[in-house]
């Protein structure tokens, strides 16, 4: 099947099975490598992507269903302001150890930021808590979503 | 990549050129450790370049699985040779014994085994380049000095970049780095400076960085299943299915060689795309033989381990004083039965390894902790030649010793080799979960007395661990005869019984320790409950005046620097002083592994429903004098706290008829950032050279844990993962 998609900005076209999951297409088809598989049930968030702004688990969510979605990868997620912003936390504090969660990390942070500019504590937690961290830097994600809302990194 | 990497000689001299490019390449013979590079060539150990617009390029030798010595190995170097910072670029060397010797992350042994080693390295560099320079002015060597990435001449005011002296430099015999004045810590201006990992940029904007990013030209894909039975062979596939689903270029059967640890048997998918080749191994129907294995459960294990046989002692391991007669005429004795299950590494990147065949040649690109173990495998399992091998050290995300093991690299050259292709091989999740060597599962039956005055007297530990028929535990299954508190009771008996169970074990971080800890340091909880007396006096009181027991690098136990970071982590976590609500307690224990002295204090609040929640986690660490990044090291500490924990909380691998039940992260949890703890981290210095930081903070959480939700609840938690259920109020 042919599939016409939007990502990061540009138009492109693949010719895969239906229910192929958006990661593999990204991956496989595309070469785009940020998204990182690491269950392919939605459960450990290496994969996420934005569609339309929304975080979405890309290992679990067949092409057909992108549909005309505007999909954005940790490749582009810098040329946004807050993007760019939690990159430069995350770099200032050093927050990954093996970094293979970490793209995963900041489309998260990226995506709570826009919709919640200053959030406190228990919102970090709830809106990070579908991405696994294998190497537990979870203080540093804290830390790192705080700062680059611009609020003390101690709660 | 690495074209002209195809045998030790050429591989060298690509190494050597590509380095170069008229700069300065400094070379050093392992096994002299500092010999000058005029030494025989066949062994150089290649470090160092200095580029003529004066960028250093400096080599990192070792795997990065994000213990970050892609970084601190580096620092080491760039210090002792004052290069700028700004001005480092680290290069991954690839796998050659040869130029770099042994090359692995594991032990937490990266920065002890090369603390003065690159420190020499980096010394002799700032030599040549202040010799190069002493000359081009007619002044004594003696009388210049470096700023960094300058040569500094202070009497005349002269000064040179390094780039600039870099051909002159090479040109120049190098010193006996033995005989070169090392830094006084005082002066670094790198080592002991946060510094974020030189991967960072890279890894926050997604760049490919990791085994799974892989690409070759042509590549294909392939998927590989294995018997959900360790080891059982292929009855029968229906090949034909999988080569007719789109995409799938090959299908073929491995009837597998050299066991678990080499080549398991199992079938390959190859395709197109990883998803095209699932969608063909979906159609495989694969039949598996028979296998004794099948008749392997945990409900098995159990019965072994406590039903008929649980007092039956294979074998005494040590017995100082005597026992039976210290609990005999003990004040107070108490008994319990400690038990922790098999566990997963877990690895978020699953494994996965590229490899092409061609021309008789194996290359391979490999995110592996071990990739010469890796490639003497793959050239005996492939009939090839180690020298037409080569291995690419890749990152890796995450390591934690499953990538110890090189059983995905053999696969993957195997099926590069059968489908005549490069291929990527990358595993499922389940794939992953189900095919590990996992931390072996144990159990402890303790006996403990205490004299009139609340003392140690007696200490049994009967040790119930898998392993072989013949008696051998299995791999990272057993427990060292020296094993705290031995030498520090006066009546120790440790008694092994090994259960003939053949589920694959391996290191898994701080192997041994991590599980031997929670036995022990809650056992000792106990008695120093049954003692009345407070957990941190209890346990100062056991490691008494003892200095070091034992000899430093052997069995080494250093009850000073034990007693130091106890010490600290009463003072910061305020232990003693601090008013706990009602279900709220704080829990303390430590451990020595690894070179390292951990204590930590636990504090946690445990709902009237049993519903644990870690408030906080304080940690004292000693591993010497020198903290060589602290960004890095605060990292490795929270982080095996936390997996200490999310360990002892959630994670349980068990089995049913033969085979592992968990497959996934929902099955099989992790913890989460709503679940994790601050971790306050504070380091202990001593005089003693630094040492590694990738384990030795893990074994304390699991038994400081759940000394806090005894503490909190008055349960105790004695066998793991931590059961919610058994904690609940009334």
């Amino acid at each position: 099947m042919a599939y016409t998609l939007s990502v990061n900005g540009r138009t492109r076209r693949v010719d895969v099975e239906p229910d192929t999951p958006l990661l593999w297409v990204l991956r496989d088809t595309l070469g785009i490598l940020g998204p990182k598989f690491g269950c392919g049930i939605a459960q450990c968030g290496a994969c996420t992507v934005h569609i339309d702004g929304a975080p979405v688990r890309a290992c679990a969510l067949p092409i057909e269903a992108v549909g005309k979605g505007r999909v954005t990868t940790i490749e582009a997620i810098g040329d946004s302001e807050v993007g760019a912003r939690v990159q430069k936390a995350w770099s200032e504090l050093d927050v990954a150890q093996c970094g293979y969660c970490q793209p995963g990390q900041i489309m998260s942070a990226t995506a709570l930021l826009v919709a919640n500019p200053r959030p406190n504590a228990e919102e970090i937690d709830a809106a990070m808590a579908g991405n696994i961290c294998r190497c537990a830097t979870y203080n540093r994600i804290r830390a790192a979503v705080r700062r680059a809302s611009g609020q003390p990194e101690e709660a | 990549m690495a074209d002209g990497a195809q045998t030790g000689a050429s591989r060298r001299e690509a190494i050597l050129l590509a380095a170069g490019g008229g700069g300065l390449v400094l070379g050093f013979s392992l096994a002299g450790k500092g010999e000058a590079a005029q030494a025989a060539p066949a062994r150089l150990n290649t470090y160092v370049t200095v580029k003529p617009d004066g960028w250093v390029e400096v080599v990192s030798k070792n795997p990065e699985v994000g213990q970050g010595v892609k970084t601190s190995m580096p620092m080491i170097i760039a210090e002792e040779m004052d290069a700028d910072w700004n001005k480092v670029r680290t290069l991954q060397a690839v796998s050659d014994p040869a130029l770099f010797g042994r090359q692995f992350a594991g032990g937490s042994l990266s920065i002890p085994l090369h603390w003065d080693e690159l420190r020499r390295v980096g010394a002799t560099a700032r030599a040549l380049l202040i010799a190069a320079a002493a000359k081009s002015w007619g002044v004594e060597a003696s009388a210049c000095t470096t700023e960094p990435g300058r040569v500094v001449h202070k009497a005349s005011g002269r000064s040179a970049d390094y780039g600039s002296l870099a051909s002159a430099a090479a040109a120049l015999p190098a010193p006996d780095p033995r005989t070169l004045k090392l830094k006084e810590p005082a002066d670094y201006r790198i080592v002991g400076r946060f510094t974020p990992q030189v991967d960072t940029p890279a890894i926050v904007t997604g760049k490919p960085l990791f085994g799974i990013d892989v690409v070759l030209p042509g590549m294909l894909f392939a998927t590989f299943e294995k018997a959900p039975v360790f080891g059982a062979g292929v009855e029968s596939a229906d090949l034909d299915a999988a080569r007719a689903m789109k995409g799938v270029r090959k299908a073929f059967v491995v009837e597998g060689s050299g066991g678990l640890e080499a080549l398991a048997p199992g079938v390959a998918v190859v395709a197109d795309s990883w998803w095209r080749a699932l969608k063909g191994r979906e159609k495989l129907n694969t039949r598996w033989k028979a296998s004794e294995a099948s008749q392997m459960s945990s409900r098995g294990f159990e019965e072994m381990a406590t039903g008929s046989a649980r007092f039956a002692t294979d074998k005494v391991v040590r017995h100082d004083g005597d026992v039976d007669a210290a609990l005999k005429s003990a004040a107070k004795t108490i008994e319990a039965e400690y038990a922790y299950p098999y566990i997963s590494h877990a690895n978020l990147e699953p494994q996965n390894c590229t490899a092409r065949f061609q021309n008789g040649k194996m290359e391979i690109w490999a995110p592996t902790q071990n990739p010469e173990p890796g490639r003497q495998l793959v050239a005996k399992t492939l009939g090839l030649k180690p020298e037409d091998i080569t291995v690419h050290i890749i990152r890796a995300g995450g390591g934690f010793g499953r990538r110890l093991s090189n059983e995905y690299m053999v696969e993957a050259a195997w099926i590069a080799r059968e489908a005549g292709a490069p291929v990527k091989l990358i595993w499922t999740r389940e794939d992953d979960m189900r095919h590990g060597f996992y931390r072996p599962a144990g159990w402890h039956r303790f006996k403990g007395g205490l004299d009139a005055q609340g003392r140690i007297v007696a200490w049994e530990d009967h040790f119930i661990t898998p392993g072989s028929a013949e008696g051998q535990p299995g791999r990272s299954a057993g427990m060292a005869a020296t094993e705290f508190p031995a030498r520090f009771t006066p009546n120790f008996r440790y008694n092994l019984s090994v259960l003939p169970i053949s589920v694959p074990t391996g290191p898994l971080r701080a192997p041994g320790s991590n599980a031997i800890s929670f036995a022990v340091q809650g056992f000792i909880d106990e008695l120093a409950h049954a003692a009345g007396a407070d957990p941190v006096d209890f346990r100062l009181k056991l490691l008494g005046d003892f200095g070091l027991v034992g000899t430093p690098g052997r069995d080494g136990y250093d009850a000073a620097r034990m007693r130091g970071v106890l010490n600290k982590v009463a003072e910061v976590s305020g232990w003693g002083r601090t008013k706990m609500a009602p279900r709220q307690g704080q829990g303390v224990a430590f451990h020595f592994s690894h070179m390292g002295y951990f204590a930590q204090v636990v504090q946690v609040r445990v709902a009237d429903d049993g519903q644990i929640k870690v408030e906080k986690v304080w940690v004292a660490g000693d591993v010497g004098r020198q903290i060589v990044n602290p960004s890095g090291a605060i990292q490795q500490v929270q982080g095996s706290v936390l997996d200490g924990l999310s360990g002892a909380l959630t994670q349980e691998i068990t089995l049913e008829n033969g085979a592992v039940v968990q497959g996934n992260f929902d099955s099989y949890r992790l913890m989460r950032i709503n679940e994790a703890p601050p971790v306050d981290v504070h380091f202990v210095l001593s005089d003693n050279p630094p040492t590694g930081l990738g384990e030795p903070a893990l074994p304390p959480a699991p038994p400081a844990l759940c000394n806090a939700i005894f503490a909190a609840t008055g349960k105790r938690v004695r066998r793991l993962p931590v059961d919610p259920a058994l904690l609940a109020a009334g």
